[in-house]
Parts: structure tokens; sequence; C-alpha cells
């Protein structure tokens, strides 16, 4: 696909654009609609379309196969870990009110931290999926 | 040729068999929506017991104007967590049934 | 009978419902069976989300001036529903391609013979 003009230049125009967005999404979660599950998969799709257009090699070379993997337990791993950090400062599981000096701001650390992690996770299953099922060779 | 009409009928019977079965659970299920609240009723029993006091509570104990956010992130996070581990597993079974098997066959074509 | 057209919400649904029932009962081909469990998922998302419309409400961020706000509880359930049902077909799809790796075909009809063979 990477021979028709059109298709490239598009692709390399969204795909910068397609990311910011997705990271406007995830950090605006708080004042708008958006979050972390959006999030996370509009970034999948800014790599899918660069998967698509400039073919599976090009686009394991930007993100590797082995990144994707550990990515997706790092999502996970960061939200068990901000439960298990307000157990340690005193707090139940998840109660995100003891992670900082007033609850407020404690609030808006926690919830920060896991739409960050659910973000991460999903971006990273979705474009793993797609590596996945696009790496098979047709028998 | 009575076998053949015979078959004919029998096989016109059984693609009819799942539309009856799809006509008479609809019907069942538009019978039972006949009570249920209208579109955007406000006395709905949804919006009574816990919608107001999270939106109530959400500006002062969570500062967060997203309630669907606050909801979502403070009061039902153990949902959330779990959540993730559900799409944490899917990918993981995806890489498992797919990547492990091209990785052998790229293997063997190299070990021949 | 006016009175009856507020319901219409629940008449889209199960006509999506009742659509993505039929795909899968009646057809053999195994991914148009996962497309009418998808159908069917996405008719229960539909259900939840019209449920949480209140009139006259605006959307549930709270924002100075407004007084009514929809309800926020559904659209949390439906928010990580989405996710987790994409995920659970894209592992559905990927169980498709195992099968036709090792039967050689993805109708119904075909591997039930070929396994009834074995």
């Amino acid at each position: 696909m990477k021979s028709l003009v059109v298709l490239r230049v598009i692709a390399k125009l969204f795909f910068p654009l397609i990311l910011i967005f997705a990271l406007y999404v995830q950090f605006h979660g708080d004042y708008g609609p958006g979050g972390g599950f959006q999030a996370g998969v509009i970034f999948a799709t800014g790599f899918i379309l660069y998967a698509m257009v400039f073919g599976l090699e090009a686009a394991e070379r930007v993100i590797a196969p082995g990144l994707l993997r550990v990515l997706m337990a790092v999502g996970v791993l960061m939200y068990a870990g901000v439960g298990f950090e307000s157990l340690i400062l005193g707090g139940n599981f998840l109660e995100y009110r003891v992670l900082a000096d007033d609850p407020v701001g404690g609030q808006h650390l926690g919830i920060a931290l896991i739409e960050l992690g659910v973000g991460i996770t999903v971006a990273a299953v979705c474009i793993a999926v797609y590596y996945g099922f696009a790496g098979r060779t047709p028998e | 040729m009575c076998s053949y009409h015979m078959d004919t009928g029998g096989k016109r019977l059984r693609a009819l068999l799942p539309l009856l079965v799809v006509v008479a659970t609809g019907a069942a299920l538009i019978y039972g929506t006949l009570d249920m609240p209208r579109y955007g009723d406000p006395t709905a029993p949804v919006h009574q017991h816990v919608m107001p006091a999270y939106i109530q509570e959400t500006p002062t104990e969570i500062g967060v104007p997203n309630v669907v956010t606050a909801v979502l992130a403070s009061y039902r996070g153990y949902d959330t967590l779990g959540e993730v581990t559900v799409i944490f597993t899917a990918g993981v079974g995806v890489l498992i049934l797919l990547v492990a098997r091209s990785r052998k066959n790229e293997k063997e074509n190299r070990s021949e | 009978m006016a009175d009856l057209l507020g319901l219409y919400n629940y008449w889209v649904v199960v006509i999506l419902m009742m659509t993505g029932f039929y795909i899968v009962i009646a057809r053999s081909n195994l991914i148009k069976k996962i497309i009418g469990l998808f159908l069917f998922q996405t008719s229960v998302f539909i259900l939840f989300i019209s449920m949480a419309k209140i009139e006259g409400g605006s959307a549930p961020i709270v924002a100075a001036g407004r007084v009514v706000y929809s309800n926020p509880l559904p659209h949390v359930l439906i928010l990580t529903a989405i996710v987790v049902s994409v995920a659970t077909t894209a592992l559905g799809l990927a169980l498709v391609v195992r099968i036709k790796e090792a039967y050689g075909t993805i109708d119904e009809d075909e591997i039930h013979v070929q396994d009834q063979e074995q």
C-alpha cells in the first residue's frame, strides 16, 4: 500500500495528530469526556493505521513486540500498585485520600495514575492483537 | 418423487425454525417491556437511590468535574481493576493462540 | 397509544437483539456467528445507555448553571463493557483462525462431520 502517494502522505500527516489527540483525551478525562479506555483505543488506532499503510516491519521498528508485552503488564501493575500504596500509607485498598496531604489532592493523584495505567494497558493490548493477526504468514 | 418433496419440505421447515424462535422471543421481549419507564422519564427508579448522592458529593469529595470519571475511578475503582485484568487476560490469550504457533513454525522452517 | 410511543428505544433494542440472535442460530459460518454475537452485545449497550437519559438533562459533567444531569451510572458500566467486548471478540476471532488451521474449514457443519469421523 505504500506505493499510493495519497495514502502515504495522509498516514504520515495523521499519525502524530492521532497520538496527540489520544494524549489529550487521556489527560483531560477529569474535565470533559475522556479517560483511560478511550485514550488507549485512539492511541492504538494511530499505530494500526501506520502498520496498515507502511507494512508490519516498519511498525515493529517503531514499537517492538517485546516492549508491548512489557507494557501490557505495566498498566495493570500501576493500577494495583496505587492500591497497595494506599494500603501501605494507612488507608484501605484503593483509597486515594491518603495518597497526598489533602484528600482532594490525593483523589486527583490517584485518579490520574490509574487512568494512565488503564490507557497503557488498553493501547498495548490493541496493538499486540493487531500484530498477532497481521503477522501470520498465509499458508 | 415423494421423498424429493419431503426433502425440500423438511429443509424449508428447518430453515424456518430459527425464524419462528426469533419471532416468538421478540414478541415475548416486547410484551415484557410494556411496563418499563418511558424514555427520558425523570422519575424512573434507576435515577432515585445512588445517582443524586454521587452527583452531589463529587464536587466536594473528589473535586473532579466529570462525574463519570469520578465514579469509574474512585467510587467504583475496584470494578475497574477487575476490568483491566480482563483486558490483559484477553490480550495474553490472543498472543498465546497466534504468536507462539507462528514462532514454532519459523523455528521448524529454519531447522530443516 | 401515544404513551406507548415513549417505549421506542426498547423496540430498537429488541429488533437489534433478535437480529443478532437469528444470525447466531441460523448461520453455520463461524465468523457470521461472531458478528451476530457482537450485534447482540451492541443492543444490550444501547438498552443501558438509553435508560440513562433524563428529559432536558445535560451531560454528567458538573458545571455552573446546569441543574439537571443525565444519569452517569450506566455510562460507567458500558464504558468498560465496550472495551471488554472488543477484547473478547478478538479472542474469539483468534480461536477461529486456529480452528481453520486445524480443520481446514470454518463451516460448523463440516467441522461437526470431521469430528464425528475421528
